[in-house]
């Protein structure tokens, strides 16, 4: 069976013999702006872009098969792979969606590190995202560094708590893998209350910067009608003016105990989406405060929950958490079985990708670029 | 969401539409809706349009792959051996054929209500694995659907740009289906360059 016809790209009609007309232009795979091995089918009018059609799956390692032949735990380190940078999401949102098919309690201690170690993680996630966006920006370097100063911060935490910067595998159906570590509370206090100062000076640097304001205000608008359609979720979504954030649409885990405020968007444009970040992080900033102050003592994992030779009845669930990226969500079938007979990962970053075309149409090379840098995305994540 | 009263509304607005309840005995309890092929467009627009129901975004769109099932019984059946009646015991196989499918979760980003789940079953795992796209309803089934089309195979009919999305153009399995086979060499891809040498080759033989 093949596909029905495959799509030619428009024809080319620039000549050699200096006729002028639509220019195809294939950037990527390899190119430092495409974060990962992503590539891009631009057809151009001149500067201007006429048509784009994403092309990726060079990274595609079949995760999802991988996972339906091995046991539920064994897919647990396999899930930091995706979203490279937010590993404990997408621990959690596994987790989540297990736990929804075998109903499974989690103890509280358990749901605030779980808490604690997603909003360090969206924290981190931001910051170098800004920076990546930046260094497109061609701001080269410094607002990078300073974002990835901040990161190393909190991926010293996430080494002396799990044993690993990036590759986390921390969180287990029923809780979490071990215990915090003497001393681990207060170090992650003090980088919290150093994070608004970090904020401040970022934001000084940023965003009453020209250069910035001219190269995102009114760049590569989404509609808010458009965002909904084409099912963007996450920072993109919110500055579009879509007030959904699962936070507070499923209160998943304990979010209905924090105070925490949504940032919407206005103009749905690449600054609005640089803005809703920013924000963003004071209101993890805030959520961070309130669950170190409020975290109790007690057991990290469901007593009942055997790890090994788990075999969740039959059946099926759908779980989904506000990663930093979007909503990720995890599909799962049981038959009974040790192993998951269907278990599919709802990539946020590939699903946000729908609309990279209509968003970029219209605008210049260098603006598709800062375009495609606010969506914020990770190429382990898009072809799993 | 209460499922039964749903699918009345729907049975109400789609008139000839037959739906089916298929119970979840997992303790998430996120029961689904079967739809036939032939109203499922008209469906889907219903659960998107509805303003009691607004289910505006669908949120993720995922294949399966149930493999022909064979249940064996067994039947006694009276038998003459010798010209006495004898009760022997026979096993009788029957063959369920099987098929693919399709699920969608939605959600309302109006209400903030959800998830309902349908799914879409085709005819068989062959030639009719055919399923009415669900893109031009909700356009965040456009990459997903791609996707369903690249591992599983099923042809998604109306969709507006049915391409392998994950594996090159080139290949011809389908990767997440449960009786695949891994190809014994990985690194084959046909190239524009084997035509070529096969041409002159051709050529060659007719001098």
């Amino acid at each position: 069976m093949i596909a029905p016809e495959t799509q030619e790209l428009t024809r080319v009609t620039a000549t050699a013999d200096g006729e002028e007309g639509l220019f195809e232009l294939s950037l990527g795979p390899h190119h430092p702006s495409t974060h990962g091995v992503f590539r891009m089918d631009v057809v151009l009018d001149g500067e201007r872009v006429v048509k784009l059609k994403p092309v990726f799956g060079y990274l595609h390692r079949n995760h999802e098969k991988i996972a339906e032949g091995t046991s539920y735990l064994a897919s647990m380190p396999y899930t930091d792979r995706l979203d490279y940078i937010g590993s404990l999401t997408n621990n959690w949102a596994y987790a989540l969606s297990v736990e929804k098919l075998a109903g499974i309690q989690v103890p509280e201690r358990a749901e605030y590190i779980r808490v604690i170690t997603a909003e360090l993680t969206r924290l981190q996630n931001h910051a170098s995202t800004i920076g990546f966006l930046l260094q497109e920006m061609g701001a080269s370097g410094s607002p990078l560094m300073y974002g990835f100063r901040e990161r190393e911060k909190i991926l010293d935490l996430f080494e002396t708590l799990t044993g690993s910067r990036m590759m986390c595998n921390y969180m287990r159906f029923g809780g979490c893998r071990v215990d915090l570590p003497v001393g681990w509370l207060e170090q992650t206090k003090k980088v919290v209350a150093d994070f608004p100062r970090f904020l401040d000076e970022f934001e000084n640097l940023l965003t009453d910067n020209e250069i910035l304001m001219a190269r995102t205000q009114g760049i590569g608008v989404l509609s808010k009608e458009l965002a909904i359609q084409s099912g963007v979720t996450g920072p993109v979504l919110r500055a579009s003016g879509v007030n959904y954030d699962i936070r507070k649409v499923d209160k998943y885990g304990i979010y209905d105990r924090f105070d925490f405020k949504i940032p919407i968007g206005e103009h749905g444009d690449a600054f609005d989406r640089y803005m809703i970040r920013m924000l963003e992080m004071r209101e993890s900033v805030k959520i961070l405060e309130q669950a170190l102050r409020d975290i109790p003592a007690g057991p990290i994992m469901d007593a009942k929950t055997k790890l090994r030779g788990f075999r969740p009845k039959a059946g099926e669930a759908y779980g989904r958490i506000e990663s930093a990226k979007g909503e990720l969500g995890f599909f799962l079938i049981s038959d009974g079985s040790p192993q998951p007979y269907r278990y599919r990962v709802r990539p946020p970053s590939l699903i946000n990708l729908t609309v990279l075309e209509d968003m970029c149409i219209g605008y210049n090379v260098a603006d598709m670029i800062v375009i495609f840098g606010t969506i914020d995305i990770v190429l382990g994540e898009v072809d799993r | 969401m209460d499922l039964e009263k749903i699918k009345s509304e729907i049975e109400a607005a789609v008139p000839g539409c037959r739906l089916q309840l298929i119970h979840n005995d997992s303790p998430s309890g996120q029961h689904s809706l079967l739809l036939d092929r032939e109203h499922a467009v008209a469906v889907a627009t219903f659960l998107r349009d509805d303003p009691e129901l607004r289910f505006d975004y669908c949120s993720n769109a995922s294949g399966v792959d149930w493999l022909d099932k064979e249940t064996s019984e067994k039947v006694k059946v009276k038998q003459l051996v010798d010209g006495v009646e004898q009760e022997a015991e026979e096993v009788r196989k029957t063959r369920i054929p099987g098929y693919l499918e399709a699920v969608y979760h939605l959600y309302s980003m109006e209400k903030k209500h959800g998830p309902i789940v349908f799914r879409l079953h085709t005819e068989d795992r062959g030639d009719g694995a055919r399923l009415p796209s669900m893109t031009p309803v909700w356009r965040s089934a456009e990459f997903q659907e791609r996707e369903i089309f690249d591992l599983y195979g099923i042809v998604f009919e109306g969709h507006p740009d049915l391409r392998r999305i994950l594996m090159w153009d080139e290949f011809e399995d389908h990767p997440m289906r449960k009786d695949y086979v891994e190809p014994n060499d990985y690194e084959y891809e046909p190239t524009p360059h084997e035509a070529v040498l096969e041409k002159a080759k051709q050529a060659r033989a007719a001098e």
